[in-house]
């Protein structure tokens, strides 16, 4: 179970007018705005569920998930994962949790996928028996069969997010963060990334938190979404609820953005 | 700690493996480091035609010191070559995936870069090191082979802690600081001369403030026989306690961290 409550995440952003004058100004004085980019930010999320995290970019997705695997400290309130505080028991807590970060990769760039798997089986001590059953289902879900021995530098964008994913998995993570999963991928690529997401949760339980633009993925994929903008938790409710029926899934959203004012 | 070895050599075997697909930067690499250390000794080498000694020193001994605190130089940044180039490890967003794994932020560091190509100096170190132990005069015997093991044990210790401060800093800057090379680079280039031909005041710097003199200065002098007593054998072991304020600042530094925006 995650309990978030009135967290707040203020950063110090460097501000300056375009120039060159400006920038030799600003080297030897620098002003500097605050940014608020949580504000009393609370929720909770039971085991199992499957949450869409929306809302415009700057809103403060990133950041809150950020806090929830232990990366950011935030300033103020209490977060309790599975019973832990993240940034406290950094640790114990990424052990139960899987993180994928649809810009960056975590797979070594030179190496054949399949090394970068046992490097981490050794990071998260995964019991060899443990390993290969998590391998072998990872790979005939997510048809990684020919993936494996390849250098993760030659793989395509579809098929290094299949392996990303199935990297974020190995451990059998109780939560997993997809941050974009389905970024810059085609359409097949994109169906097999959510029929897998989808089996993952019905099958194994996992918790599954997803921040996407990308609303199909959201129709997809999420029972209950959570809208922040402004560092402000606006909406927490189940999508069905804001659809009048016959709109496109962007138009209920672009709409919901605009009356937020966000 | 036998566990975390096993994983060490994992990463390393991992970084080997990159580096191969790279067969001829590698060699290219290697043979600059080696290159560019010994257009440093040539420069030795004719100052000394010109001067038989320098400070009270003879060219062999000059040598020894040079070659003993280029090794420890080498050593550290094989070893630490990830918190040498921190500010990229930041930016690039690797260190939010350091912090989503369950083990220590520091062995990671580690972990994360291997030079290899620094042999290629390490190599040119030992053949200076192998002339100025068969042409200084010493006379050997069992303390004083210890005490180079102890040299080259806290010399590559605390160079590995100015690392560690070069990286602590890019919490608070996000930049890497080109400061931090006045203490390493311009450290292994001063570090030539025992640091008491600098004078007094520059000795007590490198007693009390950052401990190269006693990795270089006073062992050498017990070596050369200048000084007498047991104690001079452990005095380079003293250098291990300039870890503890530079791990102290990595801490404050990882509390203050902000991750790159994504």
């Amino acid at each position: 179970m995650i309990r978030m409550e009135n967290i707040c995440k203020s950063y110090r952003v460097a501000k300056r007018n375009a120039g060159f004058k400006e920038a030799c100004r600003t080297l030897f004085r620098r002003e500097y705005d605050i940014v608020r980019a949580l504000d009393h930010v609370s929720f909770t999320i039971e085991d199992g569920e499957m949450i869409g995290y929306i809302g415009p970019n700057g809103a403060g997705k990133s950041s809150t998930i950020k806090i929830l695997s232990g990366i950011l400290t935030p300033d103020s309130g209490t977060c309790v994962v599975n019973g832990r505080t993240p940034w406290k028991d950094r640790q114990n807590h990424v052990r139960d949790i899987g993180v994928v970060f649809g810009q960056r990769t975590q797979l070594w760039w030179d190496v054949p996928v399949i090394d970068s798997y046992e490097l981490l089986r050794d990071i998260y001590s995964i019991p060899p028996e443990v390993y290969h059953e998590h391998l072998e289902e990872l790979t005939a879900l997510l048809n990684l069969e020919e993936l494996l021995k390849t250098p993760a530098r030659q793989l395509s964008l579809g098929q290094r997010m299949r392996c990303e994913i199935a990297a974020s998995l190995l451990h059998g993570p109780k939560i997993l963060f997809l941050d974009e999963p389905t970024i810059g991928l085609d359409a097949v690529s994109k169906l097999a990334v959510r029929e897998f997401i989808l089996r993952q949760n019905r099958e194994h339980g996992t918790t599954v938190i997803l921040t996407t633009h990308d609303m199909q993925d959201i129709e997809a994929l999420a029972h209950r979404i959570i809208l922040i903008g402004k560092g402000r938790v606006l909406m927490d409710g189940s999508l069905d609820r804001l659809r009048g029926g016959g709109e496109t899934i962007d138009e209920t959203v672009a709409e919901l953005y605009r009356s937020y004012d966000i | 700690m036998k566990q975390s070895l096993a994983l060490y050599l994992r990463y390393v075997s991992i970084h080997i493996k990159s580096m191969m697909e790279y067969k001829l930067s590698f060699f290219m690499t290697a043979a600059g480091q080696f290159l560019v250390s010994f257009n440093v000794f040539l420069g030795m080498f004719f100052l000394f035609q010109r001067f038989s000694t320098v400070a009270g020193f003879t060219y062999s001994q000059v040598l020894l010191c040079f070659s003993i605190f280029l090794m420890e130089f080498s050593l550290a940044e094989c070893v630490a070559r990830g918190f040498d180039t921190f500010s990229v490890i930041v930016r690039k967003g690797e260190f939010d995936r350091i912090m989503v794994r369950p083990r220590g932020l520091i062995f990671q560091v580690l972990a994360s870069r291997f030079e290899l190509t620094r042999l290629g100096r390490m190599l040119q170190a030992l053949v200076m090191f192998w002339y100025g132990v068969t042409r200084s005069g010493i006379h050997w015997n069992g303390l004083k082979v210890i005490t180079v093991v102890f040299m080259l044990t806290g010399g590559t210790l605390m160079f590995c802690g100015l690392f560690l401060v070069g990286a602590a800093l890019c919490f608070f800057t996000l930049e890497g600081l080109e400061v931090m090379n006045i203490f390493t680079d311009g450290a292994r280039e001063f570090g030539k001369y025992p640091a008491g031909v600098y004078g007094k005041r520059i000795l007590q710097f490198c007693t009390f403030i950052v401990p190269y003199g006693l990795v270089q200065h006073y062992p050498l002098l017990y070596l050369l026989d200048q000084k007498r007593g047991i104690v001079w054998v452990f005095v380079p072991l003293l250098a291990c306690f300039f870890l503890l304020p530079c791990y102290g600042l990595w801490r404050l530094g990882v509390r203050r961290y902000q991750s790159a925006g994504s």
